[in-house]
């Protein structure tokens, strides 16, 4: 939005990244050199379907994925001009949470069912903001924040009590409580239906102009992209078919996967027999 | 989570009944010096496998019944002979939780006359008091005992699953060790690694890492297969992203989630424990005379003498071990049913 002149780098710069899983039977590359970046303030958006290698990447970037022997990542990853690869896990853990948060997928598996939800932010509060005297107070403004109603109640609350859709803002004020630079949204979406998705996007959308973070966006569904991110990137089996700004991208699709993972997006009022489908023979 | 698991019990009868009897037994081995009248050392040798004393009302009071010795074994009560029973009497010092001296016994009769409840030894020691202060050890042994293997097989469990690799390979491997031994073969096995007469408060503790050392690997290893299955859930990842350290996670995340199966297995195993102390205690290599265990006691009811001539009485410790083994497995089978995911309705 508003690129500092100070800092000509960028947030995040993911350069060359590898991800190779060997297992039993051979190695397997799911990340095969991808290089992006994402500059302060902006909003990225990786699109592609199942396996495509999205959420490795995501948990790539804090060396969440399984040790070498299983799995070896290979490039760099520049947080601040910061190799984030080279670190070790103590040093990591400043990171996680503080600066690069994320939220998940399944809100309902990503809460501990033993622990209050004003608990598990709590915990987080404490964890990375000890200066923080009053933290149920903190975790009150939090869920606020993501406009849960009755925070002061809520909170009080163990997982099973809210629906889906609050334990994903529950989930989202988790990840924002310690003010992180870079937001990492694993499809937040997917699981929730389509009312509730539409909150929650404005949510989000609400959330990064207010706090200013940067965001990256991991979806398989294009239609949440527009109005949301500023620049998008396609991969498609590990590699990065298409990148650019998402207005031009989705107006103008070059690679032939982008254009039919566009077209399968249904439209309001237009009647087909069947849904359109992504035919892999001619892609290769 | 925990409290309410003991409440639910508490409402079903099985378990209300298992948690009573346990409750009970516990208390009378808390008090046993109270409610002992004679100290488990105390010998009587010329009252040997005295018969259980009878009681009679006499004079407006209770009475215990006086016998004579007819034959060096045999004893008849002589008609009208009678020695009162006086409550809350004073007797042998104790102190009250091994706190508080105090003598007074909840009943006594007046030396030379003893009371004998369930008669009394080769030794003619009151079988009674012995068993108050058999229970003591008996019952606290269990106790002791999970508490050490359910630490252990957590701690090793939990990291074995959660790190994988090298650390779960090498930890599941001893645990194969372990099981694959015979427990009672490994008891006497370990135990003859150690002096065999040593002091009876440090034989307790032996006996204690020993029973806790056979333990905790089925703990672990079924502490590790949910550990495993957790690591996998999204909200430990989750706590991974904010930063926390792995001991955070193993005792936040991991541990109250594994929290109820431990309390359901160590309510399940601790009569292994009160039976693994019997099973030393019994075959000589546990706690020793003249100190008091359920089994030790059992041990002198090995003698022909005591089938020859009925002395039953002698076979109480077993009917002692028998009550609080069924009352711990009837609990623990009543938590099982509450926890058992099975039995309820699915949160999600």
């Amino acid at each position: 939005m508003k690129p500092e002149p100070a800092s000509s780098q960028p947030l995040l710069d993911v350069r060359n990244l590898e991800i190779t899983f060997h297992g039993r039977d051979g190695a397997m590359k799911a990340v095969d050199n991808i290089s992006f970046a994402i500059e302060k303030g902006e909003t990225l958006a990786v699109v592609g379907e199942s396996g495509s290698g999205k959420s490795v990447t995501a948990l790539a970037m804090t060396q969440l994925l399984p040790p070498p022997p299983v799995c070896r990542v290979g490039g760099n990853i520049f947080f601040e001009g910061l190799d984030l690869l080279q670190l070790r896990q103590r040093e990591l853990r400043r990171f996680r949470g503080k600066e690069i948060a994320y939220i998940f997928q399944e809100p309902s598996t990503s809460l501990n069912p033993v622990f209050t939800v004003g608990n598990q932010i709590a915990e987080a509060v404490k964890l990375h903001r000890p200066e923080v005297n009053d933290v149920t107070a903190e975790v009150i403004r939090a869920l606020d924040l993501v406009k849960i109603r009755d925070p002061d109640k809520r909170h009080k609350d163990y997982p099973h009590q809210l629906s889906g859709g609050m334990q994903q803002r529950v989930m989202i004020a988790m990840a924002l409580a310690c003010h992180p630079k870079l937001l990492v949204a694993d499809e937040p979406t997917t699981a929730l239906d389509v009312t509730i998705q539409a909150q929650i996007m404005d949510l989000l959308k609400e959330l990064k102009t207010k706090l200013g973070m940067s965001v990256l966006m991991i979806t398989h569904n294009f239609g949440i992209v527009n109005g949301f991110a500023e620049k998008v990137v396609v991969m498609f089996r590990g590699k990065i078919v298409e990148a650019g700004e998402t207005q031009s991208v989705l107006r103008n699709p070059q690679h032939p996967y982008t254009k039919a993972l566009i077209a399968c997006i249904p439209r309001l009022g237009v009647k087909q027999q069947r849904l359109t489908t992504i035919d892999y023979a001619t892609l290769g | 989570m925990k409290e309410n698991l003991f409440i639910q019990a508490a409402r079903r009868p099985l378990g209300l009944a298992a948690m009573i009897t346990l409750g009970v037994l516990y208390l009378v081995a808390i008090f046993a010096p109270f409610i002992a009248p004679y100290q488990t050392q105390t010998q009587q040798l010329q009252k040997t496998y005295h018969p259980p004393t009878g009681l009679t009302w006499q004079d407006g009071r209770l009475q215990v019944k006086v016998y004579e010795q007819v034959d060096p074994t045999v004893y008849e009560p002589i008609p009208g002979g009678a020695a009162p029973i006086r409550f809350f009497a004073r007797g042998f010092e104790y102190k009250i939780l091994g706190l508080i001296p105090w003598d007074r016994h909840l009943f006594l009769v007046e030396a030379p006359e003893r009371i004998y409840l369930l008669g009394s030894d080769s030794t003619g020691r009151d079988v009674f008091s012995r068993l108050l202060y058999g229970a003591q050890i008996s019952l606290s042994i269990g106790l002791i005992g999970i508490t050490i293997t359910m630490t252990f097989g957590f701690l090793i469990g939990s990291l074995a699953g959660y790190f994988g690799g090298w650390v779960d390979n090498a930890a599941m491997r001893l645990v194969e060790l372990l099981m694959a031994i015979p427990g009672l073969y490994l008891l006497l096995a370990l135990r003859s690694a150690f002096a065999a007469h040593v002091p009876s408060d440090q034989m307790y503790l032996l006996i204690v890492i020993i029973l806790a050392f056979i333990g905790w690997a089925a703990t672990a290893r079924i502490i590790r297969g949910m550990s495993l299955s957790l690591r996998q859930r999204q909200f430990v990842l989750a706590a991974e992203v904010l930063g926390q350290s792995t001991w955070k996670i193993l005792t936040r995340h991991i541990l109250p989630n594994t929290f109820s199966y431990l309390i359901v297995a160590a309510t399940l195993s601790i009569p292994a424990y009160i039976l693994g102390e019997a099973a030393l205690s019994f075959l000589g290599l546990g706690i020793q005379e003249p100190s008091a265990s359920w089994g030790l006691m059992l041990s002198q009811a090995q003698d022909s003498k005591v089938f020859m001539m009925n002395l039953w009485w002698l076979l109480i410790p077993g009917a002692a071990i028998f009550v609080t083994v069924i009352a711990y497995n009837v609990l623990g089978d009543v938590l099982r049913d509450i926890v058992d995911p099975k039995m309820k309705v699915q949160s999600r």
